[in-house]
């Protein structure tokens, strides 16, 4: 129920922020929306294509295009392998595959008890350290798949 | 950075530097300045390179330490955030200035190492490992024997214009910037120039887009500006999303005045109230310090309304992008910034005509927008001077993969490739041999080590077949295997193609699972399936033209690069791949073939149980063996052996 | 301003501004296209259209590159020609091998450009994420599997109706075109106007079809199965077997009809004289009460449909006043059961309308004591001539069928129902006899015929001026909402069509129907007003007797039933 009322008044600000029937708002809401809850639901989709005045397959077919918005959050620990072009070179998808052996699932995929996520992603920008993983955020440069072992077997055992 | 005095200090830049078209300063303004540029010191400075990749390398834990080790031993000195200097492959960097010495610089200063550097040099000794150099300036008492950074073969070869200030001042204090003449060019152009003047002036020094085309950028100003509209739009395209490219967060990240100056000019130049940076949203810290320089900027007047009283009124947004690859072709960005999907659409008209909300917009990548302060600055006559005949002025460039260095280097137009990979990167590593340069992110083209006498320029590198983009250079070693690599980069591109048309959409994934083909080991051997796989690399020609001439947007049109060019240079590599099913590098999995050291196995059976092809034959406590017909090279034996007894050629 | 470029070797005349396909169309130079839809802003989606101009590097699509001055074209080099093919046999890589069971099979327009380009093998392969056909909604029927992503129908729905029920979802190859969270179209805010089915080059959008249901009741020997068909029938039957429009095609469609097992065939015509008389009166009652103002009219099921799910404020100036389709159907099966001693649910009433709304319109609406709906079954015009064609009936055979039925007598203002404007025309005859108690003169009101999407009149009736507009396109229904809600007052009635120009251009009609045929079939309809004696509602001998003998006065509480519907707002889910 309070989570209701702060979704409430996270849209309210918005709706503020954002004037009705501009849909150059649209993006910078998703955005906020996503950066705060997570994940984008039916009913927020509805209500922002309500306060743009856009049909509702319009702001899905939009959040649905870009990378960073998604429809189901991420697991309590979001595993992200960065997978580009140097940390390629550097054996990002051996590391990769072994963290999908090491959790079982598979990469763009959630656990079920919803503690792990897992992600390759284009770059991080950090190619000269690769290769690259981020846990929620935090990096670790020039990880092998022994040291990879050793932080997931941490983070296992602080499950939340 | 915001203690008391600093408005007074502000006003004193303004009206003493900033305002000064002379340069030339009375005494206390310049003892003023070199405070400010901190070449005279009060007390010690200590520089932290705090950059996304030295925060990555763990330069906030190497802030920590340096915090704990002041307070500890009761120290007072400065810190100063920095952003990324280039090295990015010595981060954490850590340079610290006692007053009246030359800044000296440490590589590789992790946390651990911060007590040992700090205890040397606050004694005014040096220690044993991590110089990276010093930087030399007159006046300064020098470290002896060590190099200056100049000399240094990372340095030597570049001309550090657009990231002149980057990893040396404090990117989050606009003093900074203005104490090092910033938003003089601003001053000056919008008080004496009309904005045609602006136009011709950056058209004379040939300045040339830095991303795509090329474009002369004062022509395109100028079309924007003689398009009548009720409003204008200038978009900074920051959006770098190559994988394996960066220069735009170094910029961002260490000088974010210098690209907010380069786009007040050009947003006046063509008669925009209205620009925006449009940048990835996960490029956190870049937002951070540009929102902060923004504001910095327009409480200072250099942005907002009536600046520098001369009637002409911008306001900056930062919008953030939100994944998507193709967001960085101008149409694509400028659909999503109108909220709708990053679609490109067929040009012309040019957005310069007809943009945003269908006004005049010009689209500027952020690295051309940088170069502008300085031509203002110092006339076109000057820019024109650096460079080769067609190409103007510097070229910034990400080095990454197999170098000795990796990081952002800014170098003449004229330079040669090779000397990049030389000096610059320091060859490869590991004594390795370099087999070839990935040139222009994941839709470039592989330029092999005899075509490395190239000059970097726009016309020059498209004799080779090869161009920019945006300045990313992968370099490849002799392990790297030139199908899979190009695999990877067409895997990448028809992931982010946008769908719309044909050629892009279809194409591509047909192009990538012909390459999946020819990776893969057939479940069966038959000759005509090799044939078959023979047949697709006729294809993938035929495919790459087709692709090439009917793409909507640039995306789809450079998207064959790879692959044409790994066939054209190294079609011994796929033919290996197709008939030998063998890959040298090791690299393709499927093509593996497994073997077991009878000398390790000590028949444990795991091997045998494992094997999902029934593969594997032999008794228990006596060694295995595998048959290799009827391995398919998965490798789940090669993982699940406990005695390392299984190997692969 | 015009210029001179080359095309082909020959100097032609180019305007500036134009597209190079325009000015390939003028001097008849052929370039295939999936995605280019005339009138619609040209996206460039196929690059099938691609020609060589000689100083470009790559190919440039035609329609949607603005030709220049310095331009030479070729347009079927073979460079250009090997592009077009790879491109085709790229969309067929992963196309449903499945052409003898389409839908579309002989109209398919990558069928054909398949054949034109001589592909003979599947010369690509791929796999493809199997999908789902959206089967669950009454009138529209879309299996992703056949779409090529040339992104008409989105562009139509968008810009021509504004409604915005599908899009793009997803990106790369793996972009569909779909749905918030791939709900069917059934319960999103598609219109069901059908309008994406006639500019859909494959079979990825067909309507859904009744015509099984329909042979079932025709060959049930319990049932009675009877047909009524709207206006426009007669001219697509006549455009589909190459019949001289003529009055004569009306009784030859009839004897067809009656070929085909219909026990009864009626003209629909007449219930839309019920109609006029009612809405006529529900807008002298507004007029004079000076309430729910604007008047809309109800008779075009997508905009009722729209009205429910997106702009429900509007739902109290709706008409209440049933559609002629549901009108007619409830007085067949009233008739029927009284006249020829069948029971209502025995009664099969089948419509033959331009409109795949009206499917779904027809399970709306059940008699109160039987539950029996209205109308049993609704066949586009389309799946009517395919019935025609799968009877193997030859219509060089056929006696003209005379009128026999009860109801047959109509006036033309029920025929003017066909087309944007028409509707309108109708009720302001009847409206200026039951406001005046006289006639009107002259009775053609030029300011609503022609081929627009918005048409606006100034009528006097007495001593009033009725404001009268009429839309089609709900697009263009949207643009008038939005200047009623902006403050625009003087509005009496409005008349919204869904479908462009109307039902002559209804999503059940033939694919791709240019604005010649469109404005043929509109002549016919004028044609009939022009020579019809009868030309106003109130004047149908038919209609006065049955408000003598059963209604009383139009618009009145009795038989609410019948004529009336009360109206409630969609909830989205």
């Amino acid at each position: 129920m309070q989570q209701d009322d702060i979704m409430e008044q996270l849209l309210l600000d918005l709706f503020s922020k954002y004037p009705a029937g501009k849909k150059e708002g649209l993006i910078p809401i998703l955005q906020e929306i996503q950066e705060e809850k997570g994940s984008l639901t039916g009913e927020i989709l509805t209500a922002v294509a309500q306060h743009l005045e856009l049909p509702v397959n319009k702001v899905y077919g939009v959040a649905a295009f870009y990378n960073q918005f998604l429809f189901r959050p991420h697991g309590a620990f979001h595993i992200q392998v960065c997978d580009g072009t140097g940390c390629h070179l550097g054996g990002s998808v051996s590391l990769l595959t072994a963290v999908e052996k090491f959790l079982k699932i598979k990469a763009g995929n959630t656990s079920r008890d919803g503690q792990f996520s897992l992600e390759a992603v284009p770059c991080m920008g950090a190619c000269d350290q690769s290769p690259v993983i981020s846990i929620n955020g935090e990096r670790y440069p020039r990880i092998n798949e022994e040291e990879l072992r050793k932080i997931i077997g941490v983070i296992k055992e602080k499950k939340v | 950075m915001t203690g008391s005095g600093t408005p007074k200090l502000t006003e004193f830049l303004v009206e003493k530097v900033v305002k000064n078209y002379s340069g030339i300063y009375d005494k206390s303004t310049a003892e003023l300045l070199s405070r400010v540029r901190r070449e005279k010191l009060s007390q010690p400075a200590i520089f932290i390179g705090m950059g996304s990749c030295g925060i990555t390398a763990g330069a906030d834990k190497t802030l920590k330490a340096v915090e704990t080790y002041l307070t500890e031993n009761k120290i007072k000195a400065d810190i100063i955030k920095v952003g990324c200097m280039g090295l990015c492959s010595a981060e954490p960097l850590l340079d610290v200035q006692l007053p009246g010495k030359t800044r000296l610089s440490f590589a590789n200063a992790t946390a651990g190492k911060v007590d040992d550097l700090l205890n040397s040099v606050f004694h005014h000794t040096l220690p044993h490992d991590n110089i990276l150099g010093q930087y030399r300036f007159h006046g300064h008492e020098e470290w002896p024997g060590i190099t200056s950074l100049e000399e240094l073969p990372f340095f030597g070869l570049q001309y550090r214009m657009v990231l002149k200030n980057t990893g040396i001042i404090s990117p989050e204090d606009i003093h900074d910037y203005l104490a090092r003449g910033g938003y003089k060019s601003l001053f000056k152009t919008v008080l004496n120039y009309t904005p045609e003047k602006v136009c011709e002036i950056v058209e004379q020094s040939e300045l040339r887009g830095r991303a795509g085309g090329g474009y002369l950028t004062g022509r395109k100003w100028l079309v924007a500006l003689e398009t009548g509209s009720d409003q204008k739009y200038l978009i900074c395209n920051a959006d770098e999303s190559d994988p394996g490219a960066y220069m735009d967060r170094t910029l961002l990240e260490g000088d974010p005045h210098r690209v907010i100056e380069g786009i007040a000019i050009a947003a006046y130049a063509i008669g925009a109230k209205k620009a925006y940076i449009y940048l990835r949203s996960d490029y956190k810290r870049a937002i951070v310090i540009l929102r902060d320089a923004i504001r910095q900027a327009r409480e200072c007047g250099f942005l907002g309304e009536n600046i520098f009283g001369s009637g002409f009124n911008l306001t900056v947004q930062i919008s953030q992008g939100a994944g998507a690859f193709v967001c960085g072709e101008e149409t694509a960005l400028i659909a999503s910034l109108e909220g709708g999907r990053g679609i490109p659409r067929e040009k012309p008209p040019f957005p310069a005509e007809k943009g945003l909300l269908g006004r005049p917009t010009v689209v500027n990548n952020i690295e051309t927008l940088a170069n502008v302060p300085a031509i203002l600055e110092n006339g076109p006559a000057w820019f024109k001077a650096i460079g080769t005949k067609t190409s103007k002025g510097t070229k910034v460039i990400c080095i990454s993969g197999k170098g000795v260095r990796t990081g952002v280097v800014e170098v003449p137009m004229g330079t040669r490739l090779i000397d990049i990979v030389n000096t610059l990167a320091g060859g490869i590593k590991n004594g390795k041999q370099l087999k070839a340069v990935l040139l222009g992110g994941p839709s470039g083209v592989f330029v092999p080590p005899q075509d490395l006498e190239t000059e970097i320029g726009f016309d020059t590198l498209q004799e080779i077949g090869a161009g920019i983009g945006i300045g990313g250079m992968v370099l490849l070693d002799e392990e790297t295997c030139m199908v899979s690599l190009s695999k990877y980069f067409m895997e990448f591109l028809q992931k982010e193609s946008c769908g719309k048309c044909i050629p892009c959409r279809e194409g591509t994934k047909r192009m990538l699972e012909i390459l999946e083909g020819i990776t893969r080991r057939p479940r069966e051997e038959s000759s005509h399936e090799t044939l078959e796989r023979f047949k697709g690399v006729v294809q993938l020609e035929n495919l790459a033209e087709v692709i090439r001439d009917t793409s909507l947007c640039g995306l789809g049109q450079n998207a064959p690069g790879p692959v044409l060019s790994s066939l054209k240079w190294f079609r011994e590599e796929y033919e290996e791949h197709i008939f030998d099913r063998r890959c040298a590098a090791g690299v393709c999995h499927d093509l593996r073939t497994f073997f077991i050291d009878v000398d390790l196995c000590n028949g444990c059976n795991i091997c045998q149980r494992k094997c999902p092809e029934n593969a594997i034959i032999g008794t228990v406590k006596m060694p295995h063996f595998i048959i290799e017909n009827k391995c398919t090279g998965c490798g789940i034996c090669f993982d699940s052996c406990k005695f390392n007894a299984i190997y692969f050629k | 301003m015009q210029f001179e470029i080359e095309v082909n070797d020959e100097h032609v005349i180019a305007r500036r501004g134009e597209t190079i396909k325009n000015v390939l169309d003028r001097i008849g130079v052929k370039v295939p296209t999936l995605c280019h839809i005339n009138g619609f802003t040209p996206t460039g989606n196929c690059r099938l259209c691609v020609v060589e101009v000689d100083g470009l590097p790559g190919l440039v699509p035609s329609c949607s590159h603005p030709v220049e001055e310095w331009m030479k074209i070729r347009t079927h080099t073979p460079r250009v020609l090997k592009a077009r093919k790879t491109l085709v046999e790229l969309l067929l890589a992963g196309h449903p091998n499945d052409c003898l069971y389409c839908e579309k099979n002989g109209r398919c327009e990558l069928q054909e450009l398949s054949y034109e380009m001589q592909i003979r093998e599947r010369k690509y392969q791929s796999r493809r994420i199997p999908v789902q056909i959206d089967k669950a909604c009454p009138s529209i029927e879309r299996d992703p599997a056949k779409c090529i992503l040339c992104e008409r129908c989105i562009r139509v729905c968008n810009e021509m109706i504004g409604v915005g029920a599908i899009e793009i979802i997803g990106r790369g190859s793996e972009s569909r075109i779909g749905t918030t969270y791939n709900k069917g179209l059934n319960t999103n805010a598609c219109v069901k106007c059908g309008q994406c089915i006639t500019v859909c080059p494959t079979g990825a959008l067909i309507e859904k079809t009744a015509i099984h249901t329909v042979l079932e009741a025709l060959n049930n020997p319990r049932l009675y199965p009877v047909v009524q068909f709207s206006p426009t029938l007669p001219a697509a039957i006549a455009e589909e077997f190459n019949l001289k429009s003529t009055k004569d095609v009306l009784n030859i469609v009839r004897a067809a009809m009656k070929k085909m097992g219909f026990r009864q065939v009626f003209d629909i015509s007449m219930a839309a004289d019920l109609t006029l008389m009612e809405e006529a009166a529900e807008i002298a009652e507004r007029i004079r009460t000076q309430e729910g103002l604007p008047f809309f009219t109800s008779c075009c099921p997508s905009w009722v449909r729209y009205v429910e799910e997106l702009k429900p404020v509007y739902l109290s100036s709706l008409s209440t006043t049933r559609s002629p389709q549901q009108i007619m159907g409830r007085m067949i099966k009233q008739y029927i059961t009284t006249s020829a001693g069948q029971k209502a649910e025995d009664v099969f009433v089948v419509s033959a309308m331009p409109c795949t709304a009206k499917k779904e319109e027809a399970g709306k609406d059940f008699i109160k004591d039987t539950q029996v709906p209205f109308v049993d079954a609704v066949l586009t015009n389309r799946e009517i001539i395919k019935l025609i064609h799968l009877m193997g009936i030859d219509f060089s055979f056929l006696e003209p069928e005379p009128e026999d039925s009860a109801f047959s007598i109509r006036s033309s203002s029920g025929k003017l129902f066909g087309m944007a404007g028409g509707h309108l025309e109708g009720l302001i005859r009847t409206l200026h006899f039951q406001m005046t108690g006289q006639e009107m003169n002259p009775l053609k009101i030029q300011d609503l015929r022609g081929l627009k999407t918005r048409k606006e009149a100034r009528i006097k009736i007495g001593k009033q001026i009725i404001n009268v507009v009429s839309v089609s396109g709900l697009a263009h229904a949207k643009h008038l909402l939005e200047e009623i809600e902006a403050g625009r007052r003087e509005i009496h009635i409005v008349e919204v069509m869904a479908c462009p120009y109307g039902c002559l251009n209804g999503g059940g009609q033939r694919q791709g129907a240019d604005e010649k045929s469109l404005k043929s079939r509109m002549k016919i309809l004028y044609d009939i007003d022009e020579e019809e004696i009868i030309k106003a509602a109130h004047k149908n001998p038919t209609i006065t007797g049955l408000y003598e003998n059963f209604l009383g006065k139009p618009n009145n509480d009795r038989d609410r039933e019948f004529l009336h519907v009360s109206r409630v707002a969609r909830q989205e889910k």
